[in-house]
């Protein structure tokens, strides 16, 4: 007589109280391929843990957005924010989506270029720009974001050294009704600073202003906060006109759109509840409309968004090492994915799903990663089937920030996977070695 | 060890306690374990019997034995008299 599929015993307190107003949980599904291949066979060549990233959802997902914007509004440039996810495959496919690249830094730019990005598809933002980078930007013609007045004087400076007249935008922060209000980064809007460095770019003569810049904040939840930000962007960049008789060519709304994850305390899965890109484009776009731009002088809309572009894309297969009990009797379960590469479990309940057929049982869980810190943390509580030593699971929507923000942290960093539109998956980042760590050390000769 | 008295375990896996008035689930493999326990089998015989029925190596199923069997103490539903 052949024997029956194992599963332990398991007993569990029915918990009365009031009953949940929006219905009983969400059922759990076993998320057993990504794109066709197996959960299993991929751990088994590419070992555990693993990050894979779906070609066909970041394609997708990129035509989606350009397709609730491009029927609202007509004219509309996306910029792959390179912070979000820089490994060069990932801004390969975004750029062959046609998206310029948004870099924050000298690195990032450098990434860009190498990539083969047109420097004058380059947006150079954020509040440190070396004198190098902006050297470079310069000569290629970039688009350079203004964060600060040193950094203008810098421009202003290099420019005469280099004989060439920067293409640059302000960057403008401002209360568009949400708190907290981002004013750390560029010139405020309501106290007049966004004008004190537009009449200073407009006088010395020595850059040419192109575009005003906006990113009001990260997971933004209200697409009625991006049309205040439209709205004053857009009164700005007429006001100029007026002024100075200077035709701004784009309003630049950054990024800031929400991905499917949901946000620790959240009280629905973001799945429900999380604005779409139709509701953005609507917002924005009705925004922009309904200014005093001409009908055939329209900005260029751009939009920065990465997370909500690529989070969906990204998968985190691991696998768990052992069950235990806590003091309370509460079920930890540690696995071998740790918060030094799932950056975002600080801030996302992260939906996890197991890799092989399970029973309808589930029990509470805490899970645990395999880092000896006690903040190692993956999910406080989480409803998960009973897992077994060696199981495996898919953590979803891992695509944004986790493979930029990563850390080399008592473990190595493992494969990145990319599968692509013929479901053929390709390795697209190198597990690191301890040669590769000891490579960059040096031991000074008196300690050998 | 014991069960308490009075407890109730239906065929579907729902089980009472009527002194506190807690209600717990129990999944099928959990029931035949507390059917065991009831018929006053002890830790090897009753992983034994699960060796024979399932595909599960030892270690497993008597390290799951004893978690299960700590949940029970947990929830007050066990008279452990040879532990006590």
């Amino acid at each position: 007589m052949s024997k029956l599929r194992y599963e332990r015993p398991v007993i569990k307190k029915l918990e009365g109280g009031m009953p949940n107003k929006f219905g009983i949980r969400s059922e759990i599904q076993t998320v057993t391929h990504i794109d066709g291949n197996g959960v299993k066979d991929l751990i088994k060549e590419y070992g555990s843990p693993l990050f894979v990233i779906s070609e066909k959802t970041i394609r997708s997902t990129i035509k989606k957005a350009r397709k609730a914007f491009e029927a609202r509004y007509p004219r509309i440039q996306f910029a792959w924010s390179y912070k979000t996810n820089y490994l060069n495959a990932v801004c390969s496919i975004f750029h062959q989506e046609g998206s310029w690249a948004e870099v924050v830094s000298g690195f990032e730019y450098d990434k860009a270029i190498a990539l083969g990005v047109n420097g004058k598809k380059i947006i150079f933002n954020g509040p440190e720009k070396k004198e190098e980078d902006l050297s470079k930007a310069i000569q290629n013609d970039s688009l350079i974001h203004i964060d600060h007045l040193d950094e203008f004087y810098t421009i202003v400076e290099l420019a005469g050294v280099l004989g060439k007249k920067p293409r640059v935008a302000v960057r403008v922060n401002m209360d568009t009704g949400v708190y907290p209000m981002w004013d750390r980064f560029g010139f405020n809007y309501e106290n007049g600073q966004a004008w004190d460095v537009i009449n200073k770019i407009m006088h010395s003569g020595k850059a040419e202003l192109v575009g005003l810049h906006c990113h009001i904040g990260t997971f933004m939840l209200a697409p009625s906060a991006y049309a205040i930000a439209a709205t004053k962007l857009a009164d700005l960049a007429l006001a100029i006109e007026r002024k100075y008789n200077h035709e701004i060519k784009y309003i630049d709304l950054g990024g800031g759109f929400p991905s499917k994850n949901t946000l620790k305390g959240a009280y629905l899965p973001g799945t429900d509840t999380n604005p779409t890109f139709d509701d953005f484009a609507e917002a924005i776009s009705s925004a922009l409309l309904n200014s005093n731009f001409k009908k055939d002088n329209l900005p260029l809309l751009i939009l920065e968004t990465g997370r909500a572009l690529i989070d969906e894309a990204g998968f985190l297969l691991g696998s768990v090492i052992a069950n235990k009990r806590s003091s309370t009797g509460r079920r930890n379960t540690i696995i071998d994915i740790g918060v030094n590469l799932l950056f975002t479990s600080y801030w996302y309940d992260h939906k996890i799903t197991p890799a092989q057929s399970f029973t309808h049982y589930t029990e509470e869980t805490c899970v645990y990663g395999p880092l000896c810190m006690n903040i190692d943390v993956i999910r406080e509580s989480a409803e998960l089937p009973l897992l077994n030593r060696g199981d495996h699971v898919v953590i979803h929507n891992t695509g944004a920030y986790n493979l930029t923000q990563w850390m080399q942290f008592i473990a190595l960093r493992p494969n990145v996977l990319l599968i692509d539109m013929d479901e053929k998956p390709h390795l697209i980042r190198q597990k690191e070695t301890v040669d590769n760590m000891n490579g960059m050390e040096r031991v000074p000769e008196h300690l050998k | 060890m014991k069960l308490k008295k009075n407890i109730a375990v239906s065929e579907s896996g729902l089980l009472f306690n009527p002194v506190t008035g807690e209600s717990f689930s129990v999944n099928p493999i959990g029931i035949e374990v507390l059917g065991m326990i009831r018929e006053a089998k002890g830790q090897e015989e009753i992983c034994a019997a699960l060796i024979e029925r399932y595909t599960a190596d030892k270690i497993t199923i008597e390290r799951d034995y004893h978690d299960f069997i700590d949940l029970l103490a947990h929830h007050h539903l066990l008279e452990r008299h040879e532990e006590e």
